[in-house]
């Protein structure tokens, strides 16, 4: 069953940012729009030259292809395709697919008149990478200082990177963003049992009211943050997770050179106990 | 909205921390410069602020020569012809060696309008009784003979670290009798139920919550210096590395980066921090200098301890001693890689009292070849 018959009826016209009716069109269950088809165009694109960097590359194991970014020397200049400007390419790729995608979800939610919450946070996620591979690149003055592309390569590329200074651990902003991930995960887990336990009775009891969830949750803890709240504190969490990610290694190296655990002397240096 | 007195104490807190946060931690702002030592894109770099290096560069500046050098004519007579007690340098011409005595005043000792710590008085007395030079009454005397020794050995037997750059007395005191950076053995009494705290849970090495003296165990002591075991698990038997002496080394290592101005991915790749494959070629001098590190603590100054008054001896009553910091100052290269003892030779293998077949010494006394280093 792909599709209910009820939601043809959400199915309308309009609501497009760019095109007019030329793209207002479903494919099986997917709206396609002008940016269905930029983005088809972007992902296309960009996977067919990841697949040309991997070809170039000595391996063909997909855990250790890797696209890395032009040598620092190019500094914000284009490279040759073969030294880092393959990965400039695929970034430019990438950056127009996650944005088409988001600018779909734009769309498909004036369709349907509803508020822009979900490419609102999608945007977060795209804002997050950005600042990875263009604005933390660009404050730093290289290309070069981008992640590669590939799974053991970036991640040798976080370690490096953490470990240029000295104990990324220390990073205020990392600390926060980890606080957040895990915060997110705590909610979303909570969350998600009330609903499956209110939703499961036992046998031949009925299924629960949001008074339950409230008088569970007071209760346990004496507050209880509602059945809509509890989205609103979630995307709360969830997206400060990103953004502070996205902080934390845009301070890194602009705005701090040394090892983060000195950056705390400010915190011993307070002049009520200096 | 009435925000209350908690509320508003709050806001009052935060605000205030949040300014601390801002205007504290004195943050670097772009451009800044990041020097790639590795393969692309896996962040071998080291990232600089040109500004603050700039500074540090200019106030790590070798002094010039007090007077320059020169060879000694045809026929100069020996320092030990001219003065007496002079067993390490007498072999010198007398010139040479009324030179090198100037210089290391002006080195260790000058006579300038900032105080020193310690009741010595400065110049030539620091170290000598001005009614009888060659007397050996002033403890600073024996300690300069040694220390003089030690450069002698640095810039002779441990040329895999201090290449043919060298070092000299300015390299670590920079015209202080004591030089800034040196450590003693920490005093760490067991604390109740917390036990053995390693000199931790208190900003110390780097600012960080690592062991406080890294030092005793690897610069004196020759403990290994391990992070990684060699199996994914604990093996059933021999030595386990554990935690405590992984945080020992990474004590150390942050050591070191602050010392050197430097950071981790300078001479390890962190995918892998034990291989020497893929680690910078730095790695290896670094691992000739804590070799080094270790045998000047162990053959020169430890040993000094008995001659140091009460005051210049740490908490456990040993002698000052060295780590990385105490000739770096900041710089992987100290004083900018300045070239310490071309213009005194005595300081180098030039200077060590030669032994002729006949078992005479020799006054040979030559310029040392440096590669690609030109002095005016």
């Amino acid at each position: 069953m792909a599709l209910l018959n009820f939601e043809r009826k959400y199915r309308v016209r309009g609501g497009t940012l760019i095109g007019g009716d030329l793209f207002d069109f479903w494919v099986g269950p997917f709206y396609v729009g002008f940016f269905g088809v930029t983005t088809i165009f972007f992902s296309a694109l960009g996977t067919a030259l990841i697949l040309w960097g991997a070809a170039l590359g000595p391996t063909w194991n997909v855990w250790q292809i890797n696209i890395a970014p032009p040598d620092l020397s190019y500094g914000l200049a284009f490279a040759p395709l073969a030294e880092g400007g393959l990965w400039q390419l695929i970034t430019i790729c990438a950056i127009g697919a996650f944005v088409s995608w988001a600018l779909r979800q734009v769309e498909i939610s004036r369709k349907l008149g509803m508020g822009l919450h979900i490419p609102f946070a999608f945007s977060v996620a795209i804002f997050a990478y950005i600042t990875l591979v263009v604005f933390r690149p660009v404050l730093m003055g290289a290309w070069g200082h981008g992640f590669p592309y590939g799974i053991f390569s970036h991640l040798d590329w976080v370690s490096n990177v953490g470990y240029q200074y000295l104990h990324f651990h220390y990073n205020p902003a990392h600390m926060l963003a980890v606080s957040f991930f895990f915060t997110t995960t705590l909610a979303l887990s909570l969350h998600g049992a009330l609903i499956l336990s209110v939703t499961n009775p036992p046998k031949g009891e009925k299924v629960k009211t949001p008074e339950y969830e409230d008088t569970f949750f007071r209760d346990t803890i004496g507050y209880s943050i509602g059945s809509l709240g509890i989205h609103r504190l979630g995307l709360f969490l969830a997206l400060n997770a990103g953004f502070w990610s996205a902080v934390c290694i845009i301070i890194s190296g602009p705005f701090w050179t040394r090892g983060w655990p000195e950056w705390w002397n400010w915190w011993l240096d307070l002049p009520i106990w200096r | 909205m009435n925000i209350g007195i908690g509320g508003a104490a709050a806001i009052v807190v935060g605000s205030l921390l949040g300014v601390a946060v801002l205007v504290g931690p004195g943050w670097d702002v772009p451009p800044i410069e990041a020097e790639q030592i590795g393969w692309r894109g896996v962040a071998m770099e080291k990232v600089v602020n040109p500004r603050t290096r700039a500074k540090l560069v200019d106030a790590s500046q070798m002094p010039e020569a007090v007077w320059p050098y020169e060879e000694s004519p045809e026929g100069t007579p020996l320092a030990s012809e001219i003065y007496e007690n002079v067993p390490v340098l007498g072999h010198l011409p007398v010139d040479q060696f009324d030179r090198l005595m100037a210089q290391i005043t002006e080195w260790v000792s000058p006579i300038t309008d900032d105080p020193q710590e310690g009741p010595l008085e400065q110049g030539c007395n620091y170290c000598h009784n001005p009614e009888n030079l060659a007397e050996d009454s002033v403890y600073t005397k024996i300690v300069s003979r040694r220390m003089i020794q030690m450069t002698q050995a640095i810039n002779t037997d441990w040329d895999a670290h201090v290449g043919n750059t060298g070092v000299n007395c300015y390299t670590c005191h920079r015209g202080l009798n004591v030089p800034q950076e040196i450590w003693f053995t920490q005093d760490q009494p067991m604390r109740g139920m917390a036990g053995f705290r390693a000199g931790q849970n208190e900003p110390g090495i780097a600012s960080a919550s690592l062991p406080g003296d890294p030092f005793t165990p690897f610069l004196l002591d020759d403990q290994d210096i391990r992070v990684i075991g060699n199996n994914a698990l604990p093996p059933a038997s021999g030595p386990v590395i554990g935690t405590k002496v992984t945080e020992y080394t990474y004590s150390l290592m942050n050591h070191m980066s602050e010392g050197l101005g430097v950071n981790c991915t300078f001479c390890h790749n962190s995918r892998q921090f034990q291989g020497w494959e893929g680690a910078p070629p730095q790695r290896m001098t670094a691992w000739h200098g804590i070799r080094m590190t270790r045998a000047l603590n162990v053959d020169y100054l430890a040993p000094l301890g008995p001659e140091y008054p009460d005051y210049r001896l740490g908490e456990l009553g040993d002698a000052p001693k060295t780590n990385c910091a105490t000739c770096h100052l900041g710089l992987n290269l100290p004083l900018n890689g300045a070239p310490a003892y071309l213009e005194f030779p005595s300081l180098g293998p030039a200077g060590l009292a030669p032994v002729a077949a006949d078992g005479a010494p020799q006054a040979a006394l030559l310029l040392p070849e440096i590669d690609g280093v030109v002095i005016d």
